[in-house]
């Protein structure tokens, strides 16, 4: 069979029906990347992991759904691609990497990078974020996390934190909109989401404060404000922390609540709260596994 | 009438008439054309028009424009009309049309965007009309730009 997509760089790239599909693929998947059958299906394949900027667990991530399913990976870190950014272009990483390897993952500072990435390369490539950009892998993992601890039919979801630097809660939201969400907004008004990402987007979306929607919601979309994303220290420092999930905070919210997070954390959710049953987020990082193996075996086979 | 004053008739050429006032030489950047360039070209600026109120007009002999090339007018000059003319007679007159997609005619204002870095890159941008607005989405990076006509090459 022909898959569904060559290289994956934006979730816009993909269909309702193509979302659909590699989420059930994970579900067949998750007793692999438990550990408790074997797979082999890639063995013999190799996958090159290529990371312009740090990011260690959807690194290892890539490389536990490859080794999970038979194959092997061989690593660029970000320390020797600081190197190669003095004088080699991304265009040559690529068509010599894509010499080497069956599937690239790529991650990268400047937004677009994985498009013209995958213009220079003779094998699939896997955006694993390029910049502020796109980070697909993540939405699907994120979707999957919600299929299978709450429900994607008739959700209703709080977005809380970075709204506005944030790709993963971007790329999200437009995914989202595609299974008719719900979608609550809530954030500092200085990380509000762009108002021309808003205008683009065709859903039932609405700005809210915490304390307004946590009896209601199904989930709690938590993210990381990140300092690297800020143009100065003070402007950081005076959003940093505004945003700080506790167990009490959970006390009026359904029984079925469940709390999201892309990790790392930094002080976002309280500690008090990973006890509590509606904590995800650890169990989130694990289904990011199964759903690399999809896209792997989609892009590869 | 007016125009014919403004600017003398051309033996054989492209005439690009009903250019938004003002737009006159971005239109010739758009095409290339510049003091390297070997055409002779008439422009006039502010023409009174009923049409438009204002316009420019741009006369390019001795070269036909493709229509292409032409197309790419539309980004900053929608309503742009184009003549060829052979023997001071016009052979063939056409709108503008704008294109889907242009490629290394706009910059993408975005800093972060890989098109902004050393790359071997061609800036493509998506090209539509929202409202009678010329709005283009960076291929790459996804950035929007509504005024075109700041960020032309």
């Amino acid at each position: 069979m022909m898959s569904r997509f060559r290289h994956l760089i934006s979730i816009e790239d993909l269909s309702k029906d193509d979302i659909v599909y590699i989420l059930e693929k994970a579900e067949e998947f998750e007793p692999v990347a438990r550990g408790e059958k074997k797979s082999r299906i890639l063995e013999g394949k190799l996958l090159a992991n290529l990371f312009f900027e740090p990011s260690t667990r959807t690194r290892m991530s890539f490389e536990a759904a490859m080794k999970r399913l038979g194959g092997d990976v061989i690593n660029m870190t970000a320390q020797e691609a600081s190197s190669i950014v003095k004088g080699e272009t991304l265009a040559d990483t690529i068509r010599v990497v894509s010499k080497y390897a069956d599937a690239i993952v790529l991650r990268h500072p400047l937004e677009g990078a994985a498009r013209f990435a995958a213009e220079n390369s003779e094998v699939p490539l896997i955006n694993a974020g390029d910049g502020a950009g796109q980070h697909p892998t993540q939405t699907l993992l994120d979707l999957y996390t919600i299929k299978k601890e709450s429900r994607l039919d008739g959700l209703k979801i709080a977005l809380v934190g970075d709204l506005k630097y944030s790709r993963t809660v971007h790329s999200l939201i437009k995914a989202l909109t595609l299974f008719n969400a719900k979608i609550y907004l809530v954030s500092p008004e200085s990380l509000q989401l762009p108002e021309e990402f808003l205008e683009e987007l065709n859903g039932d979306i609405s700005i809210a404060s915490l304390d307004e929607v946590i009896e209601e919601v199904d989930v709690l979309y938590v993210t990381r404000i990140q300092k690297e994303r800020f143009p100065d220290e003070e402007e950081y420092r005076k959003v940093a922390g505004s945003y700080n999930i506790t167990a009490k905070m959970l006390e009026k919210a359904k029984d079925d609540l469940i709390i999201m997070h892309p990790l790392p954390r930094v002080d976002e959710i309280h500690v008090s709260v990973d006890s509590t049953k509606h904590a995800k987020y650890f169990q989130q990082a694990f289904y990011g596994v199964p759903v690399r193996m999809a896209i792997l075996s989609e892009v590869i086979l | 009438m007016n125009e014919h004053l403004t600017i003398s008739k051309i033996k054989e050429g492209t005439v690009i008439d009903h250019i938004n006032s003002g737009k006159a030489l971005l239109v010739l950047r758009i095409l290339g054309i510049g003091p390297q360039s070997r055409e002779t070209v008439t422009m006039a600026m502010n023409v009174p028009s009923k049409k438009m109120g204002k316009k420019d007009i741009v006369k390019v002999e001795g070269k036909f424009i493709s229509a292409e090339e032409l197309n790419r007018i539309a980004l900053i000059a929608p309503k742009a009309t184009i003549n060829l003319i052979k023997d001071y007679e016009i052979r063939r007159k056409f709108k503008v049309n704008l294109p889907d997609v242009v490629e290394g005619i706009l910059l993408c204002p975005n800093r972060n965007c890989i098109t902004n870095s050393k790359e071997p890159i061609t800036p493509r941008f998506k090209v539509s009309l929202e409202k009678d607005i010329v709005v283009a989405k960076c291929f790459y990076c996804g950035k929007k730009i509504t005024e075109v006509d700041k960020y032309i090459i």
